[in-house]
């Protein structure tokens, strides 16, 4: 089992490598114009690009490059945004990751619960109509784009029937911090994480009803069945208990499609200052060094969270564990 | 509503075009690395694995971006920044590990079968193997990936242009109708509503059609809906 | 009388139609009495079985005739009832050790469930009780392998630990299916002596499925022989080995490599396949691979007679 974590671990530490050199040679090293000139926005005045060049490294090769853009992300954390005059980067960066998180956080919990119940009661109830009528919810749930449902439920909730609907509770976009404010941190979050969970919640409850008819199917079932336990003990101790290894799984795979993915357009329909926000305004100001930085950051984030999901995985499955 | 359908057009084009690409890529690399093994197998596989594990949308943005201005130009290849074939590209590039994985399992368990090991020891060259005797046996699954990867991709592209990264105006997609939609939200609601019901409708047929074609072709195949 | 089975008739609507997979099955068993059930693959002893377990939950499946355990009428008694039952005083051992466990308990949790669910007792009473029963099947050393998990052991183990937890409730009926098919040939004597060993002990009536004579010569005292659904042959061991009556029974002694004298240049092998149950042979369903048919075998099913050794033929009711 040791073995099997250091190896994981190792794998963790090529994988964020990997993902650092290829986050360079796209922002320095993409053919086409100079990266300097990227770097330094649009209008850039000839002093800054010298400047630019210089502190990169531009002039010298791409290893040194490399080493000087993850000190500056990394060590010292003097990355520069220069559109937006001078701002340093790094901290921006930091004090929108609590807001991610909380939004994250939240969203799995409640998608990881409710796609139980409905990964159970779907496989319990298998062929009725309820568990089509949940299977079809669960597509629509996919198929919809994340930030379009955020919309939709921004018009529900704080359009001008905000308060004459049931709604009236929904606090005004934006976020509270949970130290201020916890209820208000509770409020405004509210909406995002259902938002965010949906799409989640049909993923995973499709993908659980199909483990634990899977598993029904299984011998060890039928000895269940032949100890004489009840339908429900079967059910919960056996099949879902070994299903639940496929959905943790599959939590660490789409965790990472979630931290960089669903959870910024949400971020952006909500108007939550976490880092997908931040990556958003830099998108639309062009601001490159702001990029760099959210994107290494959100990516390492992301493989540090598949590996915690994966030795979770490590100590759910004894055939891991024990060999 | 005119603009609504030519989005729609380039909605579809760039999620289908997007497929092709993703498709010929991720089955070239898989079958390369499945059948010639080795150092080949090792480094790609490696390179496969970081692909895998950067978040799509992450990989999406730091493309788009230092794209998104002046274009790109390789070698003789130069791309300018307003068109149709950056998303299609980036988006076809970020998928590859998905269609690359399985294609490279499937393709290490056909080398080992029987009729492929018989062909080797005929001394029929590996270009012809992989042509004729491995690529026959993985059409299935890449029929199969087609709506699926189609569905993913509409989802991806619409989630760039709302992000103003993906097609880029005077064209239009149903993602940038609805980011134009977002400041009428609450004056004119259908404009950001009616694109996103065309999306969510669009990939929900493609999405069931796909899961009909696998059970009908492939039911052991454990190829699935998006993951996004 | 621990079991009468009468007239059992289990069928399961498919897509290709109605499929009879048991067609009129009796049998009863006695007190500590081994009854061996044989038959090729698609004979219906599983199914039997199944159905007496209460195990059949296909459903498309029906079942009618009557199962009577020690009187009481299992066929339409309430599932709760039934759980009763199972794993308490009829217990199972299934054919494939490696695939029979859940593969994330330890066997002590396995086992202790089972105690558990019938007895009421606490968990660490149970775990006593696992604790001497793995000593019971021979464990080299059961309070450890009380904590290793089915894919630490091997096949011939994990076959001893779901005996184990079969007798954990000292049933009265123990119902065995094909209990050393996928083990090892040298683990399977081992098996097959412990069940000898515990029918002794426990004075369980076992039910031996199996399709391999040789098994049956070993354990059982009543032999019962299936085709396609239906009871062929039954008697005594020595009645049925020293006087097989049913041409099907002779082909299926024929098989079996003699251990004295003579060995043949080549086994006999029972020329065709099983016939499928969707399309069974008019009359007889051996016919079509009977040495010995005649007119009347293609015009009707033969009867098994009411004698305690009797077989479906007519040539015997000739005879």
């Amino acid at each position: 089992m040791l073995y099997a974590i250091l190896r994981r671990f190792g794998q963790m530490l090529f994988v964020m490598f990997g993902i650092s050199v290829i986050v360079f040679l796209i922002f320095f090293a993409t053919p086409g114009a100079d990266p300097a000139a990227r770097i330094a926005g649009r209008n850039a005045s000839p002093e800054v690009l010298a400047a630019v060049r210089h502190s990169f490294g531009f002039d010298q090769p791409l290893y040194v490059q490399y080493t000087r853009m993850m000190e500056k992300i990394f060590v010292t954390g003097d990355l520069t945004s220069f559109v937006n005059r001078g701002w340093k980067v790094v901290p921006a960066v930091m004090d929108s990751i609590p807001v991610t998180l909380s939004l994250v956080f939240g969203a799995a919990v409640l998608w990881v619960v409710v796609s139980i119940i409905i990964g159970i009661v779907a496989a319990a109830t298998r062929d009725s109509w309820l568990d089509k009528l949940l299977m079809a919810l669960g597509l629509l749930g996919i198929s919809m784009p994340v930030y379009w449902l955020g919309e939709v439920m921004n018009l529900i909730t704080q359009s001008r029937h905000h308060d004459k609907w049931v709604f009236s509770w929904v606090p005004p976009l934006g976020y509270k911090n949970f130290s201020d404010d916890p209820k208000g941190w509770f409020l405004t979050l509210v909406i995002p994480w259902i938002t965010l969970a949906i799409l989640y919640i049909g993923i995973y409850g499709r993908v659980l009803r199909a483990a634990i008819i899977e598993s029904m199917q299984e011998d060890y079932i039928r000895t269940a069945r032949a100890k004489g336990l009840s339908e429900t003990r079967i059910l919960f101790r056996h099949a879902l208990r070994t299903s639940l290894i496929a959905f943790v799984t599959l939590f660490g795979l789409d965790f990472g499609a979630l931290v960089g993915g669903s959870a910024l357009l949400t971020e952006v329909v909500f108007g939550l200052h976490g880092i997908g926000k931040l990556t958003y305004d830099a998108l639309q100001n062009l601001d490159l060094p702001m990029i760099m930085a959210t994107v290494m950051y959100a990516s390492m984030f992301v493989v540090v969270a598949n590996a915690v999901v994966d030795f979770v995985y490590i100590l759910l499955d004894p055939r891991l564990r024990t060999s | 509503m005119a603009r609504l359908l030519y989005g729609g057009l380039n909605s579809l084009l760039i999620s289908g075009a997007a497929t092709i690409f993703t498709l010929i890529f991720g089955t070239m690399a898989g079958l390369i690395a499945g059948y010639f093994g080795g150092i080949t197998d090792t480094v790609l596989s490696r390179l496969l694995d970081v692909l895998w594990a950067f978040p799509i949308y992450l990989l999406a943005i730091s493309l788009s971006i230092v794209t998104i201005a002046q274009g790109i130009a390789i070698g003789p290849i130069e791309i300018q920044s307003g068109s149709l074939w950056l998303p299609i590209i980036i988006i076809g590039i970020v998928y590859i590990p998905y269609v690359a994985r399985p294609i490279r399992g499937q393709v290490l368990a056909l080398r080992h079968s029987e009729f492929v090991l018989a062909a080797i020891n005929l001394g029929v060259p590996g270009w012809r193997i992989l042509w004729r005797d491995i690529l026959p046996n993985i059409t299935t699954t890449l029929i199969v990936f087609v709506p699926l990867m189609m569905a993913l991709n509409m989802l991806t592209e619409s989630a760039l242009s709302f992000l103003s990264i993906g097609v880029q105006p005077p064209a239009a997609s149903w993602g940038t109708i609805i980011q134009d939609g977002q400041a009428l939200l609450y004056t004119r609601p259908l404009v950001a509503l009616v694109p996103g019901l065309a999306i969510a409708v669009s990939v929900m047929a493609l999405n069931v059609f796909g899961d009909g074609l696998r059970d009908a072709l492939d039911p052991r195949s454990k190829v699935r809906l998006g993951r996004d | 009388m621990i079991l009468s089975v009468r007239d059992l008739k289990v069928s399961f609507r498919t897509h290709d139609g109605p499929v009879r997979a048991i067609d009129g099955v009796s049998f009863d068993l006695e007190e500590s009495e081994i009854l061996g059930v044989v038959g090729e693959s698609g004979s219906g002893k599983t199914v039997s079985l199944l159905a007496v377990m209460g195990l059949i939950t296909d459903p498309n499946a029906t079942i009618e005739g009557s199962i009577r355990y020690k009187g009481r009428e299992l066929v339409g008694l309430p599932p709760r009832e039934l759980r009763r039952l199972r794993g308490n005083e009829i217990a199972m051992i299934f054919q494939d050790p490696m695939t029979a466990l859940t593969p994330v308990y330890t066997i002590g949790w396995q086992i202790a469930e089972q105690i558990r669910v019938h007895r009421g007792v606490s968990k660490a009473k149970a775990m006593e009780r696992v604790e001497e029963l793995l000593a019971e099947v021979n464990f080299p050393n059961p309070h450890e392998a009380m904590s290793r998990y089915p894919h630490q052991l091997s096949g011939g183990m994990r076959q001893r630990a779901v005996i184990a937890m079969a007798l954990s409730c000292d049933p009265a009926l123990l119902v065995a299916d094909e209990p050393t098919t996928a083990l090892d040939v040298t683990v399977q004597a081992g098996i097959l002596d412990l069940v000898r060993r515990l029918r002794a002990k426990h004075r369980s009536a076992v039910v031996l499925i199996t399709h391999d004579m040789g098994v049956v010569s070993e354990l059982a005292d009543r032999v019962m022989v299936m085709y396609a659904g239906r009871v062929v042959e039954r008697g005594t061991r020595t009645e049925l080995f020293s006087d097989p009556r049913h041409p099907y029974t002779s082909a299926l002694l024929g098989s079996i490599p003699p251990l004295t004298g003579q060995k043949p240049r080549r086994l006999p092998a029972i020329p065709g396949s099983p016939p499928s149950l969707l399309r069974l042979p008019q009359g007889c369903a051996f016919g079509p691979r009977c040495p010995v048919r005649y007119g009347p075998c293609e015009a009707g099913k033969p009867g098994l007679g009411k004698d305690a050794h009797a077989a479906a033929c007519f040539r015997v009711a000739q005879a």
